[in-house]
């Protein structure tokens, strides 16, 4: 008798009941195992295109529920996903410079990167440059993937250097080498611009210094990584150039980043030394510039970078069918990484290097001779992309480019800061 | 307990049932804990308990990268007392309370002796005064930055505007300080002009009125009447901004970062840097327990000073 009449219970109920099954239904046919969550730092003008290469993964992957997250740059991305790591709650796959492996822990805060996976997804090792792949490597394990390369480059507005004279028929920026060639060439933009030569970043000239000490080909720390070893007199040199750059006039005194990129893009300085990831901006902005590698002012070719690369923070529980779902989308990315280029990136998957689509992209291509040149941090835990030792250089070199305090000055302070750093017990 | 428990000798008929007669029930006796049950559980989990975890962590060197644990005994505690950043950090969030305090306090008594007596253009004063409090720290440390810039900053426009040179205010390290106190007090000065606009408004006008009949200027009864009516919240709005000054973080963070070279780095950024920059959760915990003892220290002295004030008063 209850059957031929259903309360309004029973009708709840079976809806209930028929809305769970359909529901369930749909997980099935949709792979609800395979989850991508990816966490990355890309801010600025290469975050927007991030997004845009992102919406084309999703496109081509419906199987897959992919989410990506970016987090402010620095010490907030670096502690969200530290934390997240040491919880064994982390996302999939999360973006890393590649100087801060040694810093993120891998033996607690990494999962080593399955290589059976990432060759069946066509990735292997003579893909890159083996100096990146090495890096990626702790212990024979391999801990990251690189994505890019992103050295530090010279900008030049190609209106105010064609009056300077510094353009060859090309219509490329002629190379100079040597320091007296390097100021001449300075000079001769100042003299245009009115202003400055360079736009420099000098509250943090870790990139420069770097850079030109590399050049000089100056150490850093031994081989046990334990002792500083750096050589004083390159270590001056290299610091009382920026210093003289400074004091002539030829870069500001003073200058953070935004002043940096406002100071090239409003006529106010012919060059910009940088990281080569402003390209955007300056594109957006319709000024005529163009890239090339930053002088050989010193002895060598070297130029202070870094990589992006793809690691797997630490998961507890680590689910099969997403992590080969997440070793597929890295192997997607290095392959359509010509976009990523765009952004001003040099792709780490040589492959791409060598395509015509990255070829031609202007100005982008322009310095991609520099890869294997590029110079890493040291590797300390306390070293990397926003990491101590660029927070102590940035503290200790700002005075000597104000003209506060002299080279000699600066660098004690700056090797007292690391020796410290290098007595701290290491909490990695 | 011994006033409720009336004497034996006076028990009047003594019943068998007494003894076992329930007492008050067992929620009349212990009710009053389950109301403040949900405000117990959340200071013993959000409060209490990270407390004590954090001086535990103290005497070991834990890490963020959840690496194995060492008991270090008091090695961080040591570490930290050779620590010139500690005292250069602790140096700097005192120097800035020093500096926001007597502005934060002076500057809003003054605003609302000018709000108060308006009629017209009060509502005008009112609301411009406090209209920057509303803001958050991002945009107002955004707005500022701005001004500050050489080349093309408000500040130093007006500087060579009138003929002076051009001053580097955020990478100076004499002057960055000065740059973050002057926005903490456009940005913050707000709430404490509220608190005097609210008691000058308390005054009654009969005070006045008999002060003005017997003759007192206006400078006398500023100094005679408004002032020491005042002084009590005079009193709670220093203990306020200072417990706010110490904790000074968010506009250095956004606008220097701590520089230049580290001049206007705070003891909590050092504790946030040491903790989650570089990791290490133990000596960050015994740096913060050393400003946990600084904070108390200030409150014991504020206490005294305020208590002594209203013995004063009677």
């Amino acid at each position: 008798m209850t059957a031929s009449h259903p309360t309004r219970r029973t009708v709840l109920t079976a809806a209930l009941g028929l809305a769970g099954v359909a529901t369930l239904g749909g997980c099935g046919s949709l792979r609800r195992d395979a989850r991508i969550r990816e966490w990355n730092l890309f801010g600025g003008g290469d975050g927007a295109r991030l997004l845009q290469i992102h919406d084309k993964f999703v496109a081509e992957h419906k199987d897959m529920a992919f989410e990506a997250h970016t987090l402010a740059w620095g010490p907030p991305f670096y502690t969200k996903l530290a934390m997240s790591a040491a919880g064994g709650r982390a996302p999939e796959v999360a973006t890393l410079h590649l100087s801060r492996l040694k810093g993120f822990s891998p033996a607690t805060m990494l999962d080593p990167i399955p290589l059976d996976l990432l060759a069946k997804a066509g990735i292997t090792e003579p893909d890159f440059l083996p100096a990146t792949w090495d890096r990626c490597k702790i212990d024979g394990q391999l801990y990251a993937v690189p994505l890019d390369q992103h050295p530090f480059v010279l900008y030049y507005n190609t209106d105010i250097c064609a009056k300077a004279g510094l353009l060859g028929p090309d219509g490329r920026i002629k190379p100079v080498r040597g320091v007296e060639p390097f100021l001449d060439m300075l000079r001769a933009v100042k003299e245009v611009t009115g202003k400055f030569a360079a736009s420099i970043e000098t509250t943090n000239p870790w990139r420069m210094w770097w850079t030109l000490y590399g050049q000089l080909e100056g150490g850093f720390f031994d081989e046990s990584g334990r002792d500083l070893v750096i050589d004083d007199a390159k270590a001056l040199e290299a610091l009382g150039l920026m210093a003289k750059l400074a004091a002539d006039g030829l870069t500001p005194k003073s200058a953070d980043y935004p002043s940096l990129v406002a100071q090239f893009s409003n006529g106010d300085a012919g060059l910009s030394f940088n990281g080569e990831w402003e390209v955007t901006t300056y594109q957006t902005a319709k000024l005529p510039f163009s890239m090339a590698p930053f002088p050989v002012v010193y002895d060598v070719p070297k130029y202070a970078g870094d990589a992006h690369t793809f690691v797997l923070p630490h998961q507890a529980v680590r689910n099969e069918a997403d992590t080969a779902a997440t070793i597929e989308y890295i192997a997607w990315m290095l392959k359509n990484s010509a976009e990523w280029a765009a952004g001003g990136h040099i792709p780490a998957y040589q492959p791409v290097v060598a395509s015509p689509e990255y070829l031609n992209l202007k100005p982008q291509a322009e310095y991609r001779s520099v890869a294997p040149d590029v110079l890493f941090d040291p590797d300390a835990w306390f070293s990397g992309s926003g990491a101590q030792l660029q927070n102590e250089a940035g503290a200790a070199f700002a005075g000597v480019l104000a003209g506060r305090t002299t080279p000699r000055q600066g660098l004690d302070q700056f090797k007292a800061a690391t020796r410290k750093l290098l007595d701290t017990p290491s909490p990695v | 307990m011994a006033v409720q428990t009336p004497p034996r000798t006076t028990s009047s008929p003594p019943t068998t049932t007494a003894p076992q007669r329930p007492g008050p029930p067992w929620t009349e006796k212990w009710g009053g804990l389950f109301f403040v049950a949900p405000f117990g559980v959340l200071f013993a989990f959000f409060l209490l308990w990270p407390t004590l975890s954090g001086l535990w962590n103290s005497f070991f060197n834990t890490s963020l990268a959840g690496v194995q644990q060492e008991f270090l005994g008091l090695r961080n505690w040591q570490e930290m007392f050779g620590d010139p950043a500690v005292w250069a950090s602790l140096r700097n969030t005192l120097v800035f309370t020093a500096m926001s305090t007597p502005p934060l306090v002076v500057i809003a008594l003054v605003m609302a002796l000018l709000a108060n007596r308006q009629g017209l253009l009060g509502w005008f004063l009112r609301f411009a005064y406090f209209a920057p409090f509303v803001l958050p720290a991002t945009v107002v440390t955004l707005i500022w930055v701005w001004i500050y810039q050489p080349g093309f900053g408000l500040v130093n426009g007006l500087l060579t505007a009138g003929g002076f040179a051009e001053i580097d205010w955020l990478n100076t390290e004499n002057r960055a300080m000065l740059a973050v106190v002057i926005t903490t007090v456009w940005w913050t000065v707000g709430f404490n002009f509220l608190l005097y606009l609210a008691a000058l408004q308390g005054i009654p006008e009969q005070v006045y009125e008999a002060a003005a009949i017997d003759g007192a200027s206006g400078r006398q009864q500023l100094f005679r009447i408004t002032l020491p009516l005042l002084s009590r919240t005079t009193g709670l709005i220093v203990v306020l901004q200072l417990v706010a000054s110490l904790k000074i973080f968010d506009q250095i963070y956004l606008m220097t970062d701590g520089g230049p070279n580290y001049a206007t780095r705070p003891i909590i950024q050092y504790i946030y840097e040491s903790g989650f920059t570089s990791y290490r959760i133990g000596y960050a915990s015994a740096v913060s327990y050393m400003f946990f003892l600084v904070i108390v220290i200030v409150s014991i002295a504020q206490f005294r000073l305020f208590g002594g004030r209203k013995e004063a008063d009677r």
